[in-house]
């Protein structure tokens, strides 16, 4: 399948999902265990996708520019940055590593 | 103008607005990691849901498998049929309104919503920030795609370090508290140890196995993973004297908690 399929599948699952809490009773899906596992899964696909962005390159782990956006990034969140201001020094500071020689 | 005087409105829209914003850099990203200005647009206007957008882009961006950034975006949005069940006890939409109310179940406009304790304010919040959100979020991601595009090579511009900082900052609000910081070190160790041994993309779904595994064995408590990306009633703002706490005081939480969707301890 083509790209343009996958966006389009992803799509329908997404609106599919949504829906489909407003069609089952409230019982099945209102208990702690699948509140854990909806909140977990969101922690540990985030920090995956963070980890993998990081350090993959391709099926290699790489250490690069990319770490001291990670780090800058963690410093601008830690002093509550707002998102875009975080996500625009992650990219200076990719950007400054590789001026100063990181590849 | 009745509408600009409720509190949850005007802390609706200054979330859309906050939201709305990012959706800059998803667009950015989106044609970085290789997608076209119409792919880009179809996510924001179909798929709706931050998160999953990034998620998709990720994988895409790392060389993973469509079906891969498929199935991530897909799972990270589990979430969202959970909140589409809090919604609709929540609201009671009519059902010409459901599929509509549906596809505006986001972090921002649940969490907006269940921060008031009035039904008309949580109703009047909940079509606020999920309409304002959606029409900035499209507007914006198409700013970002064009921006994108006009900028060419995504390296040069440290677009990938942006993605990074982009995947860190929808993380940190959600991992306040010890129990979800462990699973994120957990996830994201597992995630590189299996770098090198399977294709791209797949990674990300053993974490994601990992991570249901985790939540199955009840580490934390049931709200974690469950914040928004911009938290509408910001813990320091608490008695900041704004419109909220002058009409609707909204029952106190936690800064890292999410309001409980439902009055689930009476229910039980």
């Amino acid at each position: 399948m083509t790209l343009w399929g996958w966006i389009l599948l992803a799509c329908a699952i997404s609106i599919a999902t949504k829906f489909l809490g407003f069609l089952v009773p409230a019982r099945l899906l209102d208990n702690p265990r699948m509140l854990r596992v909806a909140g977990s899964l969101t922690i540990g696909l985030l920090a995956a996708l963070t980890a993998v962005n990081t350090f993959a390159s391709g099926q290699a782990l790489v250490v690069d520019a990319r770490v001291a956006a990670l780090l800058a990034a963690a410093v601008a969140l830690w002093l509550k940055a707002p998102f875009l201001v975080v996500v625009a020094v992650g990219a200076v500071a990719a950007g400054i590593a590789r001026l100063l020689g990181a590849a | 103008m009745a509408l600009l005087q409720s509190p949850a409105v005007r802390v609706a829209l200054s979330v859309a607005l906050a939201t709305g914003l990012y959706g800059v850099s998803f667009g950015a990203l989106s044609v970085a990691a290789g997608l076209d200005l119409l792919q880009t647009m179809a996510l924001s206007l179909l798929l709706f849901s931050g998160g999953s957008q990034f998620a998709f882009i990720g994988v895409v961006a790392g060389g993973g498998s469509g079906i891969s950034a498929m199935s991530a975006a897909a799972l990270l949005g589990i979430r969202n049929g959970v909140y589409g069940m809090q919604v609709n006890v929540l609201l009671r939409p009519p059902r010409r309104l459901r599929l509509a109310a549906a596809h505006v179940t986001i972090d921002e406009s649940v969490a907006t919503a269940t921060g008031q304790t009035d039904p008309d304010e949580q109703r009047r919040g909940f079509w606020a920030a999920g309409l304002g959100v959606f029409v900035l979020w499209n507007l914006f991601t198409v700013v970002g795609a064009l921006a994108g595009n006009a900028m060419g090579d995504p390296a040069g511009w440290g677009l990938d370090g942006a993605a990074v900082a982009a995947f860190l900052g929808l993380l940190w609000p959600r991992i306040r508290a010890r129990e979800p910081a462990a699973i994120a070190v957990v996830c994201a160790v597992v995630t590189l140890i299996a770098v090198p041994l399977v294709p791209p993309g797949i990674p990300i779904l053993i974490a994601a196995v990992v991570a249901a595994a985790l939540g199955l064995s009840g580490l934390g408590p049931a709200t974690e993973g469950l914040e928004p990306d911009v938290e509408p009633y910001p813990a320091g703002q608490e008695d900041g004297g704004d419109a909220r706490s002058r009409t609707a005081p909204p029952a106190p939480r936690k800064p890292d908690a999410v309001p409980g969707p439902l009055p689930r301890a009476e229910d039980a």
